[in-house]
């Protein structure tokens, strides 16, 4: 699975609750988290994420286990993250509902062109590319399959 | 030789696993998305009815009437579908598990990002998505990666006005809020045995906030004593040495009263050094801090008194309360001025009951502080129970007396 898409930089610590407030998960509308996801940290942020790679700080996802804060990043339009770390429920949130997460420390700009390739394992930014540990086969399945939904639909 | 994930794994740190979970939760706000994810895997069985939880905690009794849709659909499907069902007032779902459930050994999995707390028993727990969760319902199992684990050694006992609540706040303090990414944090040492069952829920409550996997307590006679209350037998868990990534000694007696300042809950000061503060409202609850001896013990700090700002309490459980009825703690804090909410999480989440304004203050026992969590615009502090009380009753942020 290969992307390429322009940076967008955040820092570290994100945590759910700034990616989704509270206030908004009560609801089955994957648009309304969508639409205001990351509202707290900045309210332009949602629109700038369709087709944006997030290149994040280390930790990225901590706190709460809201499976909204994944979905709302993919619903926005996000391709990908990139963090040097990332906290585990969040990391397997993500691959669950299938938006792929690379861990890596990258040094790029806002607006900066980012590739990867999740099988072969490596990431690039202006140019200089740096190996990453592959994702395992399962969690390649899952990504392919689009989520863990999909992939046990199939599967059954 | 092997930690105690390791022993209840069945494989060393590092290994990926596939892992049969004898006990799996979730909570009204991650029970939605799971039944949405279930039925879209086209499933139409759960693995085990007995073995899986639904537990209304989070916004309850419903706020709206888009929340009350939602919660009207889980709770029709939990109530057909002979798994263990509680609805609103049962409290909150890491308390309820602890009333008797979960047992030593056990491999326990919540959707909520605190199930750590169950570690407390010697178990292995752990959160998961909604996503996961479906999954698990499914199949029964879940894969895990084996954690290394981090040695958190307590010497010596808690004294005067500390709390657990203080010595969470410590190690939390000392790893950062990704010092325990993946990994499980052990407490052991003679400090460990000195603590009540109550306290060890805590201190596992708060694994989470260092990124760990889970907290966790050898199960000995403190765990099976509490557990014959409610008529399980347990065996004790018998400790051996083991090669930990990282260990950390905690003096429990050098600890005096803490407070994370907002927005991080790793941010730590002695409240004398911030005493002052003034406060808007004091919140003492939660999955971290609404145990019947959290309650009984503002009871005591404020009886006979009047709190000076808004003061919510809220029991973990119905349990909670009508022990805290019983004994005369509710009338007391009634007394004092005290609102009383619907045994659940309360205002932690920012979604109802207590919600704060912008530019107000909550001194907090919870467990998060984050931006904007209680409401928009408004600032955390996270403390103890006599931290809060003294608050409730000066209006600003008081170091506890001794008691």
């Amino acid at each position: 699975m290969r992307g390429e898409s322009r940076a967008i930089l955040l820092g570290a610590d994100i945590d759910t609750d700034i990616v989704i407030a509270g206030r908004y998960l009560r609801t089955k509308d994957r648009r309304i988290w969508a639409t205001h996801v990351f509202e707290d940290l900045d309210p332009h942020l949602a629109p700038r994420l369709l087709g944006a790679v997030i290149v994040a700080g280390k930790n990225f996802g901590c706190g709460s286990s809201r499976e909204q804060a994944a979905i709302a990043l993919k619903g926005a339009g996000v391709v990908a993250v990139v963090a040097p770390s990332f906290a585990r429920i969040f990391f397997r949130n993500a691959i669950n509902i299938g938006l792929p997460l690379i861990e890596a420390d990258l040094e790029c700009h806002d607006g900066t062109i980012v590739r990867f390739d999740l099988e072969s394992g490596w990431v690039e930014a202006g140019g200089k590319r740096t190996r990453v540990r592959p994702l395992s086969p399962h969690m390649l399945d899952i990504l392919r399959a689009g989520g863990l939904v999909e992939y046990w639909r199939v599967k059954r | 030789m092997s930690s105690l994930s390791e022993r209840i794994l069945g494989a060393p740190a590092g290994e990926y696993i596939d892992r049969k979970v004898d006990r799996a939760y979730v909570h009204d706000g991650t029970g939605v998305l799971t039944l949405e994810a279930w039925k879209g895997m086209g499933a139409r069985g759960l693995f085990d009815p007995s073995r899986i939880s639904v537990i209304f905690d989070h916004i309850v009794p419903a706020n709206n009437s888009t929340t009350a849709t939602l919660q009207h659909e889980l709770r029709e499907y939990a109530k057909g579908s002979f798994l263990h069902f509680s609805d609103i007032g049962g409290g909150i779902c890491h308390q309820c598990m602890s009333e008797g459930i979960v047992l030593p050994g056990e491999v326990v999995v919540g959707a909520d990002s605190h199930s750590c707390t169950l570690g407390a028993f010697g178990a292995f727990a752990t959160g998961v998505g909604a996503t996961d969760m479906a999954a698990i319902w499914l199949t029964g199992e879940t894969w895990f990666k084996v954690p290394q684990s981090i040695g958190v050694h307590l010497h010596g006992a808690i004294h005067g006005a500390t709390e657990a609540k203080d010595v969470a706040l410590t190690y939390v303090s000392q790893l950062g809020m990704d010092g325990g990414s993946y990994r499980a944090l052990e407490f052991i040492g003679d400090g460990a045995g000195s603590l009540s069952l109550d306290e060890r829920l805590l201190l596992c409550n708060l694994a989470v906030e260092t990124g760990a996997k889970t907290g966790m307590f050898y199960a000995d006679d403190v765990t099976v004593d509490y557990l014959a209350r409610y008529g399980q037998s347990a065996e004790q868990q018998g400790t051996e040495p083991c090669d930990y990534v990282q260990e950390l000694e905690i003096d429990l007696s050098d600890i005096v009263p803490l407070v994370a300042v907002p927005p991080r809950v790793d941010t730590v000061k002695p409240v004398r050094d911030i005493a002052g503060i003034p406060v808007d409202q004091v919140f003492v609850g939660t999955c971290t801090n609404g145990r019947y001896s959290d309650l009984a013990r503002i009871a005591r700090i404020v009886k006979g008194k009047k709190v000076a700002v808004r003061t919510i309490v809220v029991p973990a459980s119905r349990e909670t309360m009508r022990e805290a009825i019983r004994t005369g703690v509710l009338t007391d804090l009634v007394e004092a001025g005290c609102s009383i909410g619907t045994p659940g999480c309360g205002p932690c989440l920012g979604a109802h009951m207590g919600v704060i304004g912008e530019g107000e203050v909550c001194l907090s026992t919870a467990n998060r502080n984050f931006k904007n969590r209680m409401g928009i615009g408004g600032e955390i502090y996270l403390a103890s129970v006599a931290t809060a009380a003294a608050t409730a009753l000066e209006g600003e942020i008081t170091e506890p007396g001794v008691p």
